[in-house]
C-alpha cells in the first residue's frame, strides 16, 4: 500500500468512526446513550494519557489525579455559580492545569518506570484526599444533584441524554482538533525529537525539561476539560470514578491503541470501556477476574512488547516515512524509549535487568 | 608554531579529567584558533575522546579552564556550549531516529534560527529553519532522503546527517569524534570532501584515527598519549616527530 | 515515674499515642515496601501486585487465627509462604516478557492485581474481616499513663526485628551482596553468570514473603478488605518514592514518616493527611531534584546520599 493509500484509509475510517459517533444516539436507549457520553469522557483522559505516554515519553498512571480536579471543580462551578458549559469547560481546564502545575515538580525530573510510580501515587493520593475533604468533595459519597448544563448563555438546559451525548461528542472533538493542529506545528517535532534522545535534544541547546513541563500542565488541562464532561454526561461525581482501576485502564486502552496516535487512544479506551461494562454486564461479580485476565493476555499478545507494537504502529500511521528498510530495523523508540542520560546514544533501550 | 597561533578561539589550560585512579587527560594544554583545523591523534586510549568531551561539555574538568572566544567556559554544561557557537559529531551518530532528515536539521538549529519566535508563522518557519536546512542537507548530499525518517538512513548517512546538524547550530568550532569510523571507502572520500569545503568561519578540532584524513585535512596535529600531550605541531613535523612513533610503538606493544 | 513522665511531656502528651501508633504503622509499611524496593532495585520490575501479595498474607491470617499462639505462628508460616509462592508464580508469568519495556511489566503485573484481588474476595467476602490475635496480647497496658493496645506494643518489636535481621542479610550475607551489586549495576551481576530468571524468581518470591508477613502480622493494623491491595501498594509506592532505592535505611525512615503522617499527621490534622503525604513527596523530589534519573536507580545501600 502506498503512503498516500494508506493515509486516505486512516483519514477515512476517521470520518467513518465520526458518522457512526454522531449517530449513535439515535440507534441505541438512553441508558446506553449515556453510558457511550462517559466512554467519550475516558476516551479524552485517554487521549491526556497517550499526549504523555507516547508522544512525551513520560508513562503516566496518574491522569486522574487532574481529571478529578477538573471534574471536581466544574461540579462546584455547576452546583454554585453557573450552569454554562462554556464556564464549566474552562473551570475544568484550568483546574486540571494548575493540578497539573503542583505536580509537575514530582514527575518532570524522573524517567520512566520511576515516572509510572509517581504518578501512580500522586493519582492514588488525590482519590484518597478526594474521599477525606468532605467539606469540598462531599467525601465518598460523592456530590449529587448537579444540574443540567446549558452549552452557552441562553440556550436551553440540555435534558435528555442524547443532547448532553452530543454535546461531550463537539467538546471532545473541538478538543482533539485543537490538540492534533498544536502537535503538527514544529512544537510536536521538538517534543518527539525529546522523546527520541534526550541527550542529543538538550545537546542542541533544548530546554527539555521545560518542554515535558509545559506538555504536562497541557495534558492535565485537557483531563481537566474531560471531568468538566464527566460532571455534564453523568450530572454526579464520586472518588470512585477516578480509582487505580481507572488509571490502568486508560493505560490499557492507550497502549492497545498505540500510545503515540491520538486517534489510537481515543479507539482504544473505549475498546476496553466498552469491554469492561460489557464484562460486568455479562458476569456480574466476575468481571474484575476477567478484566484481569484481559491485561495478562494484553501483555502476552504483543510480540515486541507493547512499545514495540506501538512505534510500529506509528510507523505505519506516519506515513511520510519512505519505509526503504523494513520497520523491524529500527531502533526501540517506544515508550521506554527514552534512553536515560549518559547511556550510549542509539543504544536500544532494554530493560537492564535484562541484557544478557 | 603555526601561523594561526595569533588568535586563540578555544585554550584549553592545563585540563584534567579523573576516572577513580586513572587519569584521563592529564594537564593537557591546547590552542585552537579562528578557522583552524586541528587534528588530535594518539594510540587508544589515549584521552582523545574524553578531551572532546571536555571541551563540548558532556563531562566537566577536574581541574584547569577551558575558554572559548575569550569566555571562561569551564562550568558551562553542554546545551549552553551548544549555543555559544560549540557543535559536536559524536562517534556513533547522535540523530533523533522517528525524525526526518530535514526535520532532524530544523530542530538541531532551532536556537539559531530565533527559538520559538522564528516559528510564529508558517512562512516564517519555512523561511527561517526549512529552507535552510534543505540547503544545508543539500550540501551535505542528504537532498535526496531529506523526507525519510532518520531510522532509515544508513550509517553512512546519519553521519552525513549530523554534519549538517552540527551546522545548522553555526557553530565556530565544531567538534569531530571518528567521523570516518564505520564509513565505507567511497563515503570517506565524500566525507573527507565535505570537511575540506567547510568554511573557514567554522574551526575544527578532529579526533580520527585515519592519519591519511588527518594529514589532508589538519593545519595542526597535536598527539596525545595515555592522557598528556605528546607534542604539537604542522602535520609535516608531526610525520616524522620521533615521540610520535615512540608513542604509537609503546602502545602496539 | 510515669506520672511523672506525662507531666513532663504536657502538651506533647495527646500526641503520644498516635505518634507510637505511627512508628507502629510506619514499621509495617516497611516490611511490606521493603520487597517492593528489592523488586524494583534488585530485578528492575515494578511490581503493581505488591499489594495482593501483602493481602495474601493478611486474609489467611483472618482465616487461620483463632485466638491462640498457635494459630498465630500457623498464619504467619501459611501465610508467608502461600504470598511467596504467589511471588514465584508472577516471577513465572513475568518470564515471557522478562525482555519487554516496563509498561508491558506494569500491565501484567496490574492484570494480576486485578484478578488476584477478585479471586480473594470471591473466596473471603466483599466485607472486611475481623482479626483475632491471640488472648494474651488483646489487652492493652499503660504507656506513660495511657492506655495502649498489647499487640500493637509486640508488634513494634516484631517489625523492629525483622528490620534489623533484613537489614544484616542485606549488609552482611553473600546474597544481600549480590542484591546491593544489583542494584548498583544490574549488568555487572549478570556477567558474574547469575541467571536472571533465578533473580527473578528470588527477589519476587523473598518480596512476596516479607509481604506476606507483614500482612500476617499487619492484619489487625491494615486489615483484609477488598481495598488493602491498592492500599498498601499505595503507600509502598510513597515509601519507594521517599526512601530512594535500594537504601534499607532510606526505605526505613521513608516508612516512618509516612506512618507518622498516617497517624500523627491525622491526629493533628484530619483531613490534610493525604496532602502531607504530597508535600512530603514533593519536598523529598525537590531536594533531589536534578540528576534524579541517575541518583534515584543508583543510591548506594546503606549509603549516606
Amino acid at each position: 500500500m502506498t503512503p498516500a493509500a494508506r493515509r486516505w484509509l486512516v483519514r477515512a475510517g476517521g470520518v467513518g468512526l465520526l458518522l457512526v459517533a454522531i449517530a449513535l444516539p439515535w440507534s441505541v436507549d438512553a441508558y446506553t446513550t449515556s453510558l457511550f457520553a462517559r466512554t467519550l469522557v475516558l476516551g479524552l483522559v485517554g487521549v491526556s494519557v497517550a499526549l504523555l505516554t507516547g508522544l512525551a515519553g513520560l508513562p503516566t498512571l496518574g491522569q486522574t489525579g487532574p481529571y478529578a480536579a477538573g471534574a471536581y471543580a466544574s461540579a462546584l462551578v455547576a452546583m454554585h455559580v453557573s450552569s454554562v458549559g462554556v464556564v464549566q469547560v474552562l473551570t475544568g481546564a484550568a483546574a486540571g492545569a494548575l493540578f497539573a502545575l503542583l505536580t509537575v515538580p514530582l514527575v518532570v525530573y524522573a524517567r520512566g518506570v520511576v515516572v509510572l510510580m509517581i504518578t501512580l501515587a500522586i493519582g492514588e493520593l488525590t482519590v484518597t484526599a478526594a474521599g477525606r475533604w468532605t467539606s469540598v468533595t462531599g467525601g465518598t459519597d460523592g456530590l449529587a444533584g448537579i444540574p443540567a448544563i446549558q452549552p452557552v448563555w441562553g440556550m436551553a438546559p440540555l435534558a435528555s441524554d442524547r443532547a448532553r451525548y452530543l454535546y461531550t461528542l463537539v467538546v471532545v472533538g473541538v478538543v482533539i482538533a485543537a490538540m492534533v493542529m498544536l502537535l503538527r506545528t514544529p512544537a510536536g517535532l521538538l517534543l518527539r525529537a525529546s522523546r527520541d534522545d534526550e541527550a542529543r535534544t538538550r545537546a542542541s541547546g533544548h530546554r527539555v525539561t521545560g518542554y515535558l513541563a509545559v506538555t504536562f500542565v497541557g495534558a492535565g488541562a485537557v483531563a481537566g476539560i474531560a471531568g468538566s464532561l464527566l460532571i455534564t454526561a453523568q450530572q454526579y461525581v464520586s472518588p470512585a470514578d477516578f480509582g487505580f482501576d481507572v488509571s490502568a485502564l486508560l493505560l490499557l486502552g492507550v497502549v492497545i491503541g498505540g500510545a503515540a496516535s491520538i486517534g489510537g487512544a481515543i479507539v482504544g479506551t473505549a475498546l476496553v470501556i466498552a469491554v469492561r461494562d460489557w464484562l460486568s454486564g455479562l458476569l456480574p461479580g466476575y468481571a474484575p477476574l476477567l478484566l484481569g485476565g484481559l491485561f495478562v493476555l494484553t501483555a502476552y499478545l504483543f510480540p515486541r512488547g507493547v512499545a514495540g507494537f506501538s512505534t510500529e504502529l506509528a510507523n505505519l500511521v506516519r506515513s511520510r516515512s519512505r519505509g526503504r528498510t523494513g520497520p523491524g530495523d529500527r531502533p526501540g523508540t517506544g515508550i521506554q524509549g527514552r534512553p536515560s542520560r549518559g547511556e550510549p546514544v542509539g543504544a536500544a533501550p532494554v530493560s537492564s535487568g535484562e541484557t544478557r | 608554531m603555526t601561523a594561526f597561533a595569533t588568535t586563540p578561539l578555544l585554550t584549553a589550560e592545563a585540563v584534567v579529567r579523573r576516572y577513580g585512579s586513572l587519569v584521563a587527560v592529564d594537564r593537557v594544554d591546547l590552542r585552537v584558533a579562528d578557522g583552524e583545523r586541528h587534528a588530535l591523534i594518539g594510540p587508544n586510549g589515549a584521552g582523545k575522546t574524553t578531551l572532546l568531551d571536555l571541551i563540548g561539555g558532556a563531562t566537566r574538568v577536574d581541574g584547569g579552564r577551558i575558554r572559548f572566544d575569550g569566555r571562561d567556559i569551564t562550568r558551562l554544561g553542554p546545551a549552553r556550549r551548544a549555543r555559544i557557537g560549540i557543535g559536536r559529531i559524536h562517534q556513533r551518530p547522535a540523530v533523533w531516529p522517528s525524525l526526518t532528515a530535514v526535520e532532524n536539521v530544523v530542530v538541531a538549529g532551532w536556537h539559531q534560527a530565533g527559538g520559538f519566535r522564528g516559528v510564529r508563522t508558517r512562512a516564517r518557519y519555512r523561511r527561517r529553519l526549512r529552507e535552510p536546512a534543505m540547503a544545508l542537507l543539500d550540501r551535505v548530499g542528504l537532498a535526496g532522503v531529506a523526507s525519510t525518517t532518520a531510522a532509515h538512513l544508513s550509517h553512512g548517512e546519519r553521519r552525513q546527517l549530523e554534519i549538517a546538524m552540527a551546522l545548522a547550530g553555526r557553530p565556530r568550532l565544531l567538534l569531530l569524534d571518528e567521523p570516518a569510523a564505520g564509513l565505507s571507502g567511497v563515503e570517506v572520500h565524500r566525507l573527507a570532501e565535505l570537511l575540506a569545503e567547510l568554511p573557514r568561519d567554522v574551526s575544527v578540532l578532529l579526533v580520527e584515527h585515519r592519519l591519511d584524513l588527518v594529514y589532508a585535512l589538519a593545519d595542526t596535529v597535536t598527539v596525545l598519549h595515555d592522557g598528556r600531550l605528546v607534542t604539537s605541531g604542522e602535520p609535516d613535523e608531526i610525520r616524522n616527530a620521533p615521540a610520535v612513533r615512540r608513542a604509537y610503538a609503546e602502545a602496539v606493544r | 515515674m510515669m506520672l511523672q513522665a506525662a507531666r513532663v511531656l504536657g502538651p506533647v502528651d495527646p500526641y503520644l499515642i498516635p505518634a507510637l501508633d505511627g512508628v507502629a504503622y510506619g514499621l509495617l509499611l516497611f516490611v511490606a515496601a521493603s520487597g517492593l524496593v528489592f523488586c524494583f532495585g534488585v530485578a528492575n520490575i515494578l511490581n503493581l501486585a505488591h499489594g495482593l501479595l501483602y493481602a495474601i498474607g493478611a486474609y489467611l491470617a483472618a482465616a487461620l487465627l483463632d485466638g491462640g499462639w498457635g494459630s498465630l505462628l500457623l498464619a504467619l508460616g501459611v501465610g508467608t509462604l502461600a504470598a511467596a509462592g504467589a511471588g514465584g508464580l508472577l516471577a513465572g508469568l513475568l518470564a515471557p516478557v522478562a525482555r519487554r519495556d516496563h509498561l508491558t511489566q506494569a500491565l501484567l503485573t496490574f492484570g494480576v492485581a486485578l484478578a488476584g484481588g477478585a479471586l480473594l474476595v470471591t473466596a473471603f467476602g466483599p466485607d472486611s474481616l475481623p482479626v483475632r490475635i491471640p488472648a494474651a496480647l488483646d489487652r492493652s497496658v499503660e504507656v506513660a499513663g495511657h492506655r495502649y493496645a498489647a499487640y500493637r506494643l509486640v508488634f513494634i518489636g516484631v517489625a523492629a526485628l525483622i528490620a534489623v535481621l533484613l537489614w544484616l542479610a542485606v549488609a552482611k550475607t553473600r546474597a544481600g551482596m549480590l542484591v546491593r551489586a544489583a542494584v548498583d549495576d544490574a549488568d555487572m551481576v549478570a556477567c558474574l553468570g547469575v541467571n536472571p530468571a533465578r533473580i527473578r524468581l528470588g527477589v519476587l518470591g523473598a518480596a512476596g514473603a516479607l509481604a506476606g508477613a507483614a500482612g500476617v502480622l499487619g492484619a489487625p493494623i491494615i486489615g483484609p478488605a477488598p481495598t488493602t491491595g491498592d492500599t498498601v501498594l499505595l503507600l509502598s509506592l510513597v515509601v519507594v518514592v521517599l526512601g530512594g532505592l535500594g537504601s534499607v535505611q532510606g526505605t526505613l525512615l521513608a516508612a516512618l514518616a509516612v506512618g507518622e503522617i498516617q497517624s500523627l499527621g491525622v491526629a493533628l490534622a484530619p483531613t490534610a493527611a493525604p496532602f502531607l503525604l504530597f508535600a512530603a513527596m514533593a519536598l523529598v523530589l525537590a531536594v533531589r531534584a536534578r540528576g534524579l534519573p541517575g541518583r534515584f536507580l543508583r543510591l548506594r545501600p546503606g549509603g549516606s546520599t
